[in-house]
């Protein structure tokens, strides 16, 4: 085929694909409020049943940070920025991409797992025939749930993960309690925290939209399921990435 | 009161509608049957909104129903082939489902069990979740969902797939008391014989998207067409068996 005609079809897929996702994004946002107790539900099992993973995450994170940074800064005498480096990093970079990573193995995969085998149930057209829109009962909620509840677990995430280091610090590493934590604080800025927080909005809005998105549209049977599955962790993990880089040349260059 | 005219859909090259031309009386009961993959699934959808029509139209009450989908739907309810009840609600909120947008939950949870009650489920399964149900249950359950807002319009999709003669017979039996008792108007698909001469008045028989043959049970026996005698007697030619 002539290649000029294949860049313009991917084009053209590309384009078409894009401009749905943005649909389905703004009527799934655009629906918020519609159903309260959904949303409660949601919230519970995104944010709430999330808490584990994310803390267990961010704990060995910011131990293995402060082993790294240890080693690593010794070769230039520079071992006492611990405390710092792992509260800049977990607050700036690694409280919200792992985080968000682990939401997206953990969410992503289980909205897009229980809306696909809604889809061929016929769940999904049940809710068209109750005079419910499926996108107001099943995507807005959950789709909101995750952009309040990552934000939330990130902000929870850094505060272990400096605990981590901590303590890993003073148990391994020597150093005095008090001191640790207050030079944890002290080069800690407002920005740094707020910026993963913001960064942790936009992963949420990733991980539920992509499960929402691939579960919806769920192909025929277990194997249609098992690929929106699939499709929808490979698609949110990457989403955060390159969201991630994306955000971080805006909020800090 | 539906009136389908010229009604057409194809997916791809697959013409699966082909010019359909219905029409069903206020509380009529209308049984659709026809090979696997001749198009009364898609005939449902359409009427629906779930699928949009390449051509033709469906009117509802001398109207397009396009323009009036919202008030249909109001006074609507169907049964899916596997019941297609909310995994993750109780069976009692699954049947109130619509009721619970408009009446406190005491009451919708009394009329829930009511109408399970009137499918000939005790009030123990209204706690039960959908995969606590055997597939007879779940039938009976979807079937009290689809009745809960005493529906004017209700459509059965493959009734009585996957059950066994005695259940498949409570429930056709089932359908036609509801269908009696509420004149409600109701449209049927299915390749069950035992289902067509239980549940419906009128036949209608689809081959290759469109409506080969339609006529009252009463006549389908005495119908000189040898496709429509093949399917009530089970017949298979090798000429179908592509189809």
């Amino acid at each position: 085929m002539n290649p000029i005609r294949l860049i313009g079809r991917a084009s053209i897929a590309l384009t078409r694909n894009l401009g749905r996702v943005s649909i389905f994004a703004a009527r799934g946002l655009v629906g918020v409020g519609s159903h309260p107790a959904e949303l409660a539900r949601q919230i519970l099992h995104i944010g709430w049943l999330s808490l584990p993973v994310v803390g267990l995450t961010a704990l060995f994170t910011g131990a293995a940070l402060a082993l790294q940074i240890h080693s690593g800064g010794a070769r230039f005498q520079a071992s006492d920025v611990v405390p710092a480096i792992v509260a800049i990093g977990m607050a700036r970079e690694l409280g919200p991409v792992l985080g968000g990573l682990m939401v997206a193995a953990r969410v992503a995969s289980a909205i897009a797992a229980e809306l696909g085998t809604m889809r061929v149930t016929e769940q999904i057209d049940a809710l068209v025939t109750l005079s419910t829109d499926p996108m107001r009962w099943l995507v807005s909620p959950r789709l909101w749930a995750a952009i309040l509840c990552v934000p939330v677990l990130v902000g929870v995430g850094d505060v272990i993960g400096i605990m981590g280091g901590w303590l890993v610090g003073v148990n391994a590493l020597g150093f005095n309690s008090a001191t640790y934590i207050a030079n944890s604080w002290a080069y800690l800025e407002r920005w740094d925290v707020v910026s993963g927080l913001v960064k942790g909005g936009f992963f949420g809005a990733i991980v539920a939209l992509s499960g929402c998105w691939f579960g919806m549209n769920a192909g025929n049977g277990a194997a249609g399921v098992g690929r929106a599955t699939t499709s929808a962790v490979v698609a949110a993990s990457v989403g955060i990435l390159a969201a991630n880089f994306l955000l971080t040349g805006l909020f800090f260059r | 009161m539906i009136e389908l005219r010229g009604l057409s859909k194809s997916f791809g090259s697959k013409q699966v509608l082909d010019g359909i031309d219905l029409t069903l009386a206020e509380g009529e009961s209308l049984v659709v049957i026809g090979g696997s993959g001749t198009g009364k699934s898609v005939l449902l959808r359409c009427i629906l909104g779930l699928e949009t029509p390449d051509a033709g139209q469906i009117m509802w009450r001398g109207a397009p129903l396009a323009k009036q989908r919202d008030a249909f739907m109001q006074g609507f309810g169907m049964l899916f082939q596997n019941a297609a009840l909310f995994d993750s609600l109780p069976i009692w909120r699954n049947v109130a489902f619509r009721l619970l947008r408009r009446m406190p939950k005491g009451q919708a949870r009394d009329v829930a069990v009511a109408k399970l009650a009137r499918v000939g489920l005790g009030p123990e399964v209204a706690d039960l979740y959908p995969a606590a149900l055997s597939g007879g249950m779940r039938k009976r359950a979807g079937l009290a969902r689809a009745i809960a807002d005493d529906p004017r319009v209700i459509f059965f999709d493959e009734p009585t797939t996957g059950l066994d003669p005695i259940r498949a017979a409570a429930i056709n039996a089932l359908i036609r008391e509801i269908v009696d008792e509420t004149g409600a108007t109701a449209i049927t698909i299915t390749h069950d014989m035992t289902s067509v001469r239980a549940i419906g008045d009128r036949v209608a028989l689809l081959d290759r998207g469109r409506i080969r043959w339609q006529g009252t049970v009463a006549e389908m026996d005495a119908a000189p067409d040898q496709y429509l005698q093949d399917f009530i007697a089970g017949r298979a030619r090798l000429s179908y068996a592509g189809g």
